[in-house]
């Protein structure tokens, strides 16, 4: 036995088990500022809302379509779990006859600073048939969810975004409804169940009241838009964003459709 | 599961077993066995073993399960950060090598038999070869479970593929070209060999259901997750056999040093 060799290959070992160490340690996720709100605590010295003049809001609706056959949605094999009973097709692609459903609308640009209060109520997230309910959800930052368990099984509420905190939480049947909130605006937040792993949804996190998302018709409508010159953005969870500028006078109704062509393979 | 080290803050009741559920209880009490059983082996090798170094691999073995186990608690807790659950990755291997290991010298065989040795004076020696597979099959371990976790694009785990199907081959072809006539050498340079070929065939299975074909799953496939969790496992075999070849030829083909041993390449005594 050579020692020397021994040593070496001793030494390259211990080595490569340090190299990984320091790989995982360098790409340990980023931790959410202490100082900055997290999703519990939204700022608590929120300023007061931009007024807005009720007498001259103006209001954008529109049909939202998708330019091609519409994708055949996959189907969903619930039987792991007796509890879950319900549709069991994927809502990637919800298209009724061209209407493209699920699209997240919202202003992008153009409310400068103006600031809005928090609506107090909760947005309702609700689980049934192994489903979430809806499946794209638009709220404020601060507003709370709502999420309830409808089901006669345990979920497990598995948010990842990127730029709120992360949180993963446990629902048995019949348990109280969890209420959280997320501080930071970010849009098409994924949401998964760590139990039923067909179970996705967003969460839509803007600073404005002025989002919708298309029904199964296709339709939006954001209300109570203040006049002036806007981009609106339609967002969809594989289809991506599309944007669209917008001028809106007092007490003006635009209609601004989109249409989405089908995701390149 | 949200929680560690309980399970749905219990820590041996059984929960509803539901999707995912099953699978990563079950995986948590076979760590636990784990541990429990690597202790014991720590305990018996204190008390039955003279060899010092063994002593000491029996008690790296049981810190590497502790810190599997930490790894694993920090997965959890850290919402299946990339590094992190590729570093269990990684150290569940690594623990598995080291068991493998223990178990080769505890052996009869190397425990009884004298060994047959022959001076290895080509360069790269074979000795180095082995240690070259060791590592090219760690990083390949390590881009593989990137990919896996969602850290990671595919392609560089693709690409090591070659580098890996290169080093492997030319170190179990030098092995068996040059010394077939070692039994201990033989055996896990054509295992090695072997399970090369299977794992490329396996690797190509699981980028098909996984990339390829299952990119729109709304759902883990069953083709998808055999292809996956066969292609980890053959992948860890592969990786114990490295290491068996490396102990074995660090034994039976030591590296020549000609100021050392001018005369001695074809001296099986100075072993």
């Amino acid at each position: 036995m050579n020692k020397k060799t021994g040593w070496a290959g001793i030494t390259f070992v211990v080595v490569a088990l340090c190299a990984l160490l320091v790989l995982a340690a360098c790409s340990k996720k980023e931790e959410t500022p202490a100082s900055s709100p997290t999703a519990e605590q939204p700022a608590a010295s929120a300023p007061a809302a931009t007024p807005i003049d009720p007498a001259t809001v103006a209001s954008i609706n529109g049909t939202v379509k998708f330019d091609g056959p519409a994708p055949k949605a996959p189907k969903i094999d619930m039987s792991q779990d007796p509890g879950c009973k319900g549709m069991n097709e994927a809502e990637t692609y919800v298209v009724t006859g061209g209407d493209l459903a699920n699209v997240f609308v919202y202003v992008k640009d153009g409310l400068g600073n103006r600031t809005f209060d928090v609506p107090k109520d909760p947005v309702v997230l609700d689980q049934q048939g192994c489903r979430y309910h809806p499946h794209v959800l638009g709220v404020m930052a601060g507003q709370t969810v709502q999420i309830k368990n409808d089901d006669p099984t345990t979920h497990n509420i598995h948010p990842t975004p990127k730029d709120n905190r992360e949180w993963n939480e446990s629902q048995p049947p019949s348990s109280p409804a969890i209420e959280k909130n997320f501080a930071r605006e970010e849009i098409m937040l994924p949401v998964k169940c760590n139990q039923h792993p067909w179970m996705k949804m967003y969460i839509n996190v803007v600073k404005s009241p002025f989002f919708a998302v298309t029904g199964k018709d296709g339709k939006y409508e954001i209300k109570g838009l203040p006049p002036g010159d806007y981009t609106i953005a339609f967002v969809h969870e594989k289809l991506g964003e599309q944007d669209q500028k917008v001028t809106v006078a007092a007490k003006d109704t635009k209609t601004v459709d989109q249409s989405f062509k089908p995701a390149a393979e | 599961m949200p929680d560690w080290p309980t399970s749905f803050g219990y820590l041996i009741k059984v929960p509803h077993f539901v999707g995912g559920v099953r699978f990563e209880w079950t995986h948590r009490m076979l760590a636990g066995s784990l541990i429990t059983l690597t202790l014991a082996i720590a305990f018996w090798t204190l008390l039955v073993e003279r060899r010092r170094w063994l002593r000491w691999l029996a008690i790296g073995a049981f810190c590497t399960v502790i810190a599997q186990a930490v790894l694993g608690g920090l997965t959890v807790l850290l919402f299946q950060p990339p590094a992190v659950s590729t570093a269990h990755a990684a150290v569940a291997q690594t623990f598995f090598c080291i068991a493998v290991a223990i178990a080769l010298f505890t052996g009869r065989r190397w425990v009884e038999e004298q060994p047959r040795v022959e001076f290895d004076q080509r360069r790269p020696s074979l000795f180095t070869l082995t240690l070259l597979s060791i590592f090219v099959l760690y990083v390949q371990l390590i881009l593989g479970g990137m990919f896996r976790h969602h850290g990671m694009s595919w392609w560089p785990h693709v690409l090591n593929a070659v580098v890996v199907s290169f080093v492997l081959a030319w170190t179990a072809v030098r092995a068996l070209t040059a010394y077939s006539q070692i039994e201990a050498v033989r055996r896990p340079a054509i295992l090695m060999l072997s399970l090369l070929i299977a794992q490329l065939c396996l690797g190509f299975t699981a980028f098909l259901t996984r990339v390829a074909w299952g990119r729109t799953a709304v759902q883990p496939e069953l083709p998808m997750v055999i292809a996956t969790v066969t292609h980890v496992a053959v992948g860890a075999l592969l990786l114990a056999t490295a290491v068996i070849l490396a102990i074995q030829v660090w034994r039976h083909v030591p590296v020549a040093f000609e100021e050392r041993l001018p005369q001695a390449q074809h001296d099986p005594s100075v072993a």
